[in-house]
């Protein structure tokens, strides 16, 4: 299991969060998400709404978001749940970050596929910039977390920060993207592989490549 | 025998093209749904059955027989009323190695919710789940928007596309658990609680999501149903071998010249795959140690094994491993394999939910002596006592994580046993005697 920590109920976090409720554009967002599940059955909703609630905590401290207690006992009485059972959800799944984190987090995948085509590079070279695991840097910037499989293998190493993946790494590639984000721009997501597109191999497709001009339908070939 | 692009599924692949509706139907998508359907049910099982389509998530199941378990009469709840059915789909692709559904769902999704309506009409459920993982943030926004497009033209929903049937389709995102890739985990975490595997009868085609019929398929079993139904099942059966029928995306990360993600024929040899489409073993073929042939949970098999392999289910079970999700990671020598292997005990170990006490304290202790036999810090007996560990936890848990956790290990002592006791006669000369 991952070694994770709550971060602590305390009177300023009750001064912070006690009064969270969702904004105008969410409550009814949330209105859409219950509507995904059977009546009586609006527990279904508790992971879509934590991941709702920690982007609205995000929204308001310009960070990834997490989610203080009060944030998860909001959720709790939202949908009419004991507020152990949010906490459980909250603490099972890693996504939910359960104490502060910083403006980017940063998620290098380590599993065997990246660790093959050099996650260790990029591990070291967020490492240099003062990264590391559960610490946020003191600019506010970065959070740190090497994280399991990510499922982009065919384009590794990669890294995950915030919503978006960048793919085919070298530190170096990495450096520029972080150099980006501190700057404030926007870099490029997906592969960082000069002429790729997305998973074919690199220098051309060598399956379906009249796909890559034109929509092409291959039914009348059938 | 190589694989023509007009028999490849998924002709958009690489994303080249929109996902959009306008040009997935241009492509085929959708293509009359409305006459598919009205085959009824039976028909259309029994075409999944005769294709020979196996289960693509990785244990392997015939779809079309899974597709019959489901009951021919609802079960009544308990003020007598029939219980809807439903079908959830696993999108929660996080095997180490894996990385074909995401293509599917971010370069193809009208495909997989084409799919969801073929496969939820035929073993008549009400409704679909797709579970996607959390991390694939992008790829959820896809399947939202393409949802979107496809209730607007009337494809699903009431009256999906006209065939007089109602079916919802709904999309729900993970939050980073790879065990909610196990069925009854993912039923669990449907429902709003911790994914942890449920014990096993009642199955969920008996009792699922929220205690009513559920079948739960992997997103590639799905997405190529509407095009097997299209084509037929001879079709379809005409790749690969007996008993491992079909197209299959392959998946190919590590020490080959290219990644990639590719569309082939199933019981395409491990050579002809890689010579093909990955520009050869980096380094070249002598360069080549072991390969990882379905996802992490598959033992390895070393090179002079894996060369000619067919890469399907029986071939990959005849040396010792399995075709799993078809994940394919290659190692050449230059590899730390003890590492390479100890770091997917991590995986499992970061993974485990807790609940069974092999798993739980077990995936942390065979890490723990891995990382040690990495470094040659050990006796050799305890590389035999690691083995009958990994046997301990094996087949006495829930789910089938413990069984993962243990077969790599395995694989990695039967084929380099001599590689770990050369580490420990370096590490400490008077512990190998």
């Amino acid at each position: 299991m991952a070694d994770r920590y709550i971060e602590p109920d305390t009177p300023e976090l009750r001064a912070r969060w006690g009064n969270f409720a969702w904004t105008p554009e969410n409550a009814e967002k949330a209105k859409d998400v219950l509507s995904r599940y059977p009546e009586g059955r609006q527990r279904s909703a508790v992971m879509p709404l934590l991941d709702l609630a920690q982007r609205q905590v995000g929204a308001e401290e310009n960070t990834q978001g997490w989610l203080p207690i009060p944030v998860m006992e909001y959720i709790a009485s939202y949908l009419d749940m004991p507020i152990i059972r949010v906490v459980e959800v909250a603490t099972f799944y890693t996504m939910y970050n359960i104490a502060p984190i910083g403006r980017f987090h940063v998620q290098v995948c380590g599993t065997t596929p990246c660790m093959l085509r050099g996650s260790d590079d990029l591990i070291s070279a967020c490492k240099k910039r003062g990264m590391k695991a559960g610490h946020i840097s003191e600019d506010g910037l970065w959070s740190f977390t090497e994280v399991e499989c990510m499922g982009n293998c065919a384009s590794a190493p990669m890294v995950q920060i915030n919503d978006d993946n960048y793919e085919d790494l070298t530190a170096e590639r990495l450096d520029k993207v972080l150099d980006a984000l501190a700057a404030g721009e926007t870099p490029k997501a997906g592969t960082q592989e000069p002429g790729r597109h997305t998973v074919e191999p690199v220098g051309g497709p060598t399956t379906l490549r009249d796909m890559v001009t034109e929509n092409h339908d291959y039914r009348g070939e059938w | 025998m190589a694989l023509a692009d007009k028999d490849r599924i998924f002709t958009n692949l690489y994303g080249f093209q929109p996902w959009n509706l306008k040009e997935a139907m241009a492509r085929g998508a959708w293509d009359n749904t409305k006459d598919i359907l009205a085959k009824g049910k039976e028909v259309i099982v029994e075409e999944m059955k005769a294709s020979g389509l196996r289960g693509r998530g990785g244990a392997g199941f015939p779809t079309g027989l899974k597709w019959s378990f489901m009951p021919k009469e609802p079960p009544k709840d308990a003020a007598g009323n029939p219980k809807p059915s439903f079908l959830v789909i696993n999108a929660d692709e996080s095997e180490p190695g894996s990385c074909k559904d995401r293509e599917i769902m971010r370069h193809d999704p009208h495909l997989l919710f084409e799919g969801a309506l073929v496969a939820g009409f035929a073993m008549g459920a009400r409704a679909a789940y797709i579970y996607i993982r959390g991390e694939y943030i992008r790829e959820a926004e896809v399947l939202f928007a393409a949802r979107e497009e496809a209730y607007a033209a009337g494809l699903l929903g009431k009256n999906a596309c006209g065939s007089g049937y109602d079916f919802d389709v709904f999309v729900h995102r993970g939050a980073g658990a790879y065990i909610c890739g196990e069925e009854t985990a993912m039923i669990e975490s449907l429902e709003g609680k911790k994914g942890q595997p449920r014990l096993k009868p009642p199955f969920p085609a008996g009792a699922g999501l929220y205690g009513c019929p559920t079948t739960v398929n992997n997103v590639e079993s799905i997405a190529v149903a509407p095009t097997i139904m299209r084509r037929g099942a001879a079709w379809f059966s005409s790749f690969g071998n007996e008993n491992n029928r079909g197209t299959k995306l392959f998946q190919i990360s590590g020490h080959v010249d290219k990644p990639c993600v590719v569309e082939e024929e199933m019981s395409i040899s491990f050579r002809e795959l890689i010579e093909k489409h990955c520009g050869g073993i980096r380094g070249g073929w002598d360069n080549l140690l072991a390969v990882i042939p379905g996802g992490s949970s598959v033992p390895l098999v070393p090179a002079k094994d894996i060369i000619d392999c067919p890469m399907d289910y029986d071939g990959l079970k005849a040396v010792g491993s399995g075709l799993g999700t078809a994940a394919i990671i290659v190692m050449d020598k230059s590899t730390d394999i003890v590492r390479a292997i100890s770091r997917i005990s991590y995986f499992y170990k970061h993974e485990s939910c807790g609940q069974c006490t092999p798993c739980r304290e077990g995936t942390g202790w065979m890490w723990r002596v891995m990382e040690r036999l990495r470094t040659g810090d050990a006796s050799v007996e305890e590389i035999d006592m690691l083995f009958q560990v990994t046997k301990q936890v094996e087949g006495h848990t829930i789910c089938a994580l413990g069984d993962a956790a243990a077969w790599p290990i395995q694989g990695l002592i039967r084929h380099f046993r001599p590689e770990l006791e050369r580490r420990i006669a370096e590490n400490m000369p008077e512990a190998a005697e």
